[in-house]
């Protein structure tokens, strides 16, 4: 698989000659440097953007077949992202962004399934509030939150750590890898630190648009 | 989860945020405005057709030469409506002294159906109300009738075979302007006695009336009915037909009131426009994450649809009910001239209200909504990637399509719909090119200046399209502002001056020609200066062109009356002061070619075009001339107007009797009697009731349009609030990396008020021209009213609104300054 860009200063080659592999419930940390590609290989994988070659299987669905609509159904419900940016709505409270994908689905028990959520991560006394009034740590942990809620088969978090000082990026590590395992879903989880990758089964780098295994 | 629940849950959790307010304020204010006056004109006009009905002492008066089948009148009973009858014709009163031709009205116990009879018990006493003519036995005289047949209240008189007591003097008729010309001294008697008199038999030149009062909708239904069954002699005439004077008023009442409204939506529009916009800015992310999580486009299509709408409803039936209470607050206000008995609003402007709000709305922000539908999920990952821009085009003639179609709607008047739309364009593109200009050489200065002076015109150079945004809706704010003072000084003032106190409320007709000079001297010498006396010739315009004029070649019934009767015809050498030439000119001089002058709308009810020939036949002979000019005539002037004028050599050998009017003050009205003892052969004519009637439709009017600015004034302070928020978002990133960089608080606080102050003058220059050239073209185009151009208004709008806005701006922005520079970074992500 490969990603390629027409830019004003010519082509661009971000990714290219990648092959890559996740099983169910496997966790694979995806390293590497700002701008060694890490992000893009993730919007790819979740079918946010497009391959310039190669093909990108989800969940057994081949996403190159899809068009836009197709693959937000593929994910509605099967995939969860955790942002750098925590990225919740801030007009809905605490409580209302956990349930938002679980209203976009259909879910039923959404309002359950939103406060058992809160529960897991902690939140469940700060459930009406606002995003605005909340500290980072605890945005991550709602987004987490609204990442797990619709049970997902594959989680994808980008930096989730990224804004956060390290003691409560450790705290929302041990938090992410935590319902992962109670839930068996597959992370895969772009970083560049280390030690955050320690923690997960397998560890790939990315360097100048190809991915390497790490011991 | 279907979409109606989700949409549902996301309006009310948009609307507990704030997001939505701003749009909210400005679809209940237009919605507001437009159902306030559509309650409003909905009552007043079934008010104002009453006030116009007591000038004909009915709502509709069926009128015949000869007498009207009983059918009608039947009919008009079982409709559930109240009738009356009436009968005028001439007769000559025959006492010891002169015989005197009088016009005789015989009237039912049942007259007049609306407005007032008044009478005097003898010479001497106040007049006071009768609720009906005279009794059987009895007659009512008017006052000038006494000297000149030198009789008193109390005494006999024949008529035709029959003696009557003289029981009252008239003072008021409710119709007795309707026979407005060649009217002898008036007397009234009770159909009762008509027989006993012998003078009406079936060939009698008399004119039968049958008046009919009633709900209006009831009426309208009758009047539908007979309509058909009106033989060639009868004709039916409501108030409006019947009194020019007054549906000229009423119908310029009705124009400021539109105008009033279409402001309204207008500046509202723009506010909704400005709302709408930052919306979707503030939106784009959200799509983007609940696309992420799996939200396909046509979910997200219908979800934003029906919150659209759904909000759309819930607002506009706010706006509504605002209207209302706006209207019911009017009516109050107005309740000495409006009476308690106003009949009840209709729904209908609710289902306008509504209509306009959803059209509104679905205009200005359908297009971006839509549009964010194509946000891509890759932007919860990546916040370098825009919005997606709704295309131009399709924005523009969705806003544009949709604010024609209020206009069209709302003028009611497809020429002033037009002008409005053509304006309202006009005044984007200038809008549009002007700020871009301004920006260019904003972008120019900042080079050559420093301090606060570089910062703040940088500031507006960095965000054309904010800049765009932002002056627009400064400016169409401050254009409100600045149209309201232009039509409440300037339009309002010269409508009411266009009805001086001093307008003439007497005519005096029949004068003859050798009375012309004594009656001249004895005005002048009554220190009456200004009445001027024109001749008056009776003609029957026989042909146009070659083609004989016939009153079956016309299907409009004016147009066939008007084909069959006399027109009052005058000469001149200059045309009367308050008529305006709009096509072909006049002549010059006494000895000018024979030529004819006539009023607009006469010649389009006769299809008289410039250039054709007309012929009148005049006692006996034809007199014929070419249409050299076209004359607007304002008829509620009360000055004296003719159809048609022609050049002095064409009449001026013709028999004429003349005309004047003049203005006598309420304490000298003894002067007509000494008139009608010095002139006996001079009909004086009272029109003061019309006068009061029309005068007050004006006053009324001007308050009324003056309470629906108030909304105006609303939407454009809501307008500049927008404007203002339009650029808050940017400013917060903005602003927090200044400070983060050093720049002091002061320097911030300076270079926002010279953005601001710049923004607030441009758009001050440009509202006051706007507001000038509007209040131009509504003068002289619709309302037919002087305009004059007002320095003070240029003062005002340009300083005033650079201050105002420059304040006004830094004041809003201010707290963007005071909190510390790392939330303004962390809010603006």
């Amino acid at each position: 698989m490969g990603k390629h860009v027409n830019g004003p200063a010519g082509g661009l080659t971000i990714l290219e000659g990648l092959d890559l592999e996740i099983d169910a419930g496997e966790a694979v940390a995806i390293l590497g440097a700002s701008g060694s590609g890490k992000s893009t290989l993730l919007s790819l994988l979740a079918g946010l953007d497009d391959a310039s070659a190669g093909e990108v299987w989800l969940c057994d669905r081949r996403i190159g077949d899809l068009d836009e609509d197709g693959r937000a159904e593929l994910r509605a419900g099967r995939v969860g992202f955790v942002f750098q940016n925590f990225q919740l709505l801030p007009t809905l409270t605490a409580r209302e962004n956990v349930l938002l994908p679980l209203e976009l689905t259909g879910t039923a028990n959404a309002a359950e399934r939103a406060d058992s959520a809160l529960e897991r991560v902690g939140l469940t006394a700060r459930a009406g509030h606002y995003p605005r009034q909340l500290s980072g740590g605890e945005q991550q942990r709602i987004a987490i939150a609204r990442a797990y809620a619709p049970r997902p088969s594959v989680l994808f978090a980008d930096e989730p750590t990224g804004n956060l000082d390290q003691q409560t990026g450790e705290q929302i590590i041990d938090l992410l890898l935590d319902l992962r395992q109670a839930s068996d879903a597959a992370l895969i989880l772009v970083t560049h630190d280390p030690r955050l990758a320690e923690r997960c089964d397998r560890r790939l780098r990315m360097r100048d648009g190809r991915l390497e295994t790490l011991a | 989860m279907s979409a109606w629940r989700i949409s549902l849950r996301l309006l009310r959790r948009d609307w507990r945020s704030g997001e939505l307010y701003l749009l909210a304020a400005a679809l209940v204010i237009t919605v507001a405005a437009v159902t306030a006056v559509g309650f409003f004109t909905d009552r007043v006009e079934a008010t104002m057709e009453r006030q116009g009905s007591e000038l004909i002492a009915s709502d509709l008066a069926i009128q015949s030469s000869t007498p009207l089948p009983e059918t009608l009148a039947d009919e008009a009973k079982t409709r559930g409506l109240s009738t009356a009858q009436t009968l005028e014709f001439r007769s000559v009163l025959v006492t010891d002294q002169t015989p005197q031709l009088v016009n005789i009205k015989a009237v039912d116990s049942a007259y007049p159906l609306r407005g007032e009879l008044r009478i005097r018990a003898n010479a001497d006493t106040q007049d006071a109300p009768a609720p009906q003519g005279p009794p059987a036995g009895e007659v009512w005289l008017e006052s000038r009738l006494l000297p000149l047949l030198q009789i008193q209240i109390g005494d006999r008189i024949k008529i035709g075979e029959t003696p009557l007591r003289i029981g009252a003097i008239l003072t008021r008729e409710p119709d007795e302007g309707r026979s407005f010309f060649n009217i002898a001294p008036r007397v009234m008697m009770n159909t009762a006695d008509l027989k006993a008199t012998g003078l009406i038999g079936p060939a009698s030149r008399a004119t039968h009336r049958l008046l009919i009062a009633g709900d209006a909708e009831a009426v309208a239904r009758y009047r539908d009915w007979i309509e058909p069954r009106l033989a060639a002699n009868m004709s039916a005439e409501s108030a409006s037909e019947a009194r020019p004077e007054f549906a000229s008023a009423v119908e310029r009442a009705a124009r400021f009131l539109h105008l009033a409204t279409l402001t309204t939506l207008l500046v509202a529009g723009a506010a909704i426009a400005l709302a709408s916009h930052r919306l979707v800015e503030r939106q784009t992310d959200a799509v983007a994450i609940m696309r992420c999580l799996g939200a396909p486009r046509r979910l997200l299509t219908r979800i934003f649809l029906l919150r659209l709408v759904l909000f759309g409803l819930i607002a506009s039936l706010v706006g509504c009910l605002f209207g209302w209470l706006a209207q019911a607050g009017l009516v109050g206000a107005l309740s000495d001239w409006l009476g308690e008995d106003l009949p009840p609003a209709s729904a209908a402007p609710i289902v306008t209200g509504v209509a306009t709000g959803l059209i509104c709305l679905l205009g200005f922000a359908l297009p971006p909504l839509l549009q964010l539908t194509r946000v891509t999920p890759l932007r919860a990952l990546r916040r370098d990637i825009g919005g997606p821009k709704a295309p131009a085009a399709l924005a523009l003639v969705a806003a544009g399509g949709a604010l024609a179609l209020l206009i069209l709607w709302q003028a009611q008047d497809l020429s002033l719909a037009w002008k409005l739309i053509a304006g309202v364009m006009g005044a984007l593109v200038t809008l549009v090119l002007s700020v871009l200009l301004l920006v260019r050489l904003a972008g120019r200065l900042t080079g050559r200046v420093r301090g606060i002076w570089r910062l703040g015109l940088a500031a507006l150079a960095r965000r054309p399209s904010g800049a765009v945004l932002q002056i627009g809706g400064f400016g169409i704010g401050i254009l409100a502002l600045l149209l309201l003072a232009v039509v409440r000084l300037d339009l309002l003032h010269a409508w009411q001056d266009s009805l001086p106190t001093d307008a003439p409320n007497y005519f005096l007709i029949n004068i003859q020609p050798e009375e012309v000079e004594p009656l001249r001297d004895f005005l002048a010498e009554a220190g009456i200066e200004r009445a001027p006396i024109y001749p008056m010739i009776r003609g029957r315009l026989t042909r146009i062109n070659a083609h004989e004029v016939e009153p079956s070649d016309y299907e409009d019934p004016r147009a066939e009356r008007l084909a069959t009767r006399e027109f009052n015809l005058s000469y001149g050498t200059e045309p009367q002061p308050d008529n305006r030439i709009v096509a072909g000119n006049w002549w010059s001089g006494e000895e000018a070619p024979p030529q004819f002058s006539v009023e607009t709308g006469i010649a389009e009810t006769l299809g008289i075009a410039l250039g054709d020939r007309l012929t009148f036949w005049i006692s006996g002979h034809a007199v014929s001339g070419p249409v050299t000019s076209l004359r607007e005539v304002q008829w509620d002037s009360f000055n004296v107007n003719f159809f048609v004028t022609a050049s002095p050599v064409l009449l001026r050998d013709e028999a004429a009797t003349y005309i004047t009017s003049f203005h006598l003050a309420h304490e000298n009205e003894g002067l007509v009697a000494e008139l009608s003892r010095r002139f006996p052969s001079v009909t004086p004519l009272d029109v003061d009731a019309i006068l009061g009637q029309v005068r007050q439709v004006i006053d009324r009017g001007v308050l009324a349009v003056e309470y629906v600015f108030a909304f105006t004034i609303l939407a454009g302070l809501l307008v500049m609030y927008a404007g203002i928020q339009a650029s808050l978002e940017d400013r917060r990133a903005e602003h927090g990396i200044l400070r983060t960089l050093g720049t002091g608080r002061r320097a911030l606080l300076g270079s926002l008020a010279v953005e601001f102050t710049a923004a607030g003058l441009l758009a001050g220059l440009l509202a006051s021209i706007f507001a000038e050239a509007t209040g131009w073209l509504l003068a002289e185009q619709l309302f037919e009213l002087e305009f004059s151009f007002n320095p003070w208004l240029w003062v005002v709008g340009v300083l005033g609104s650079g201050l105002a806005i420059g304040l006004a701006g830094t004041l809003a922005t201010y707290p963007l300054l005071i909190r510390p520079p790392l939330q303004s970074l962390r809010q603006a992500g």
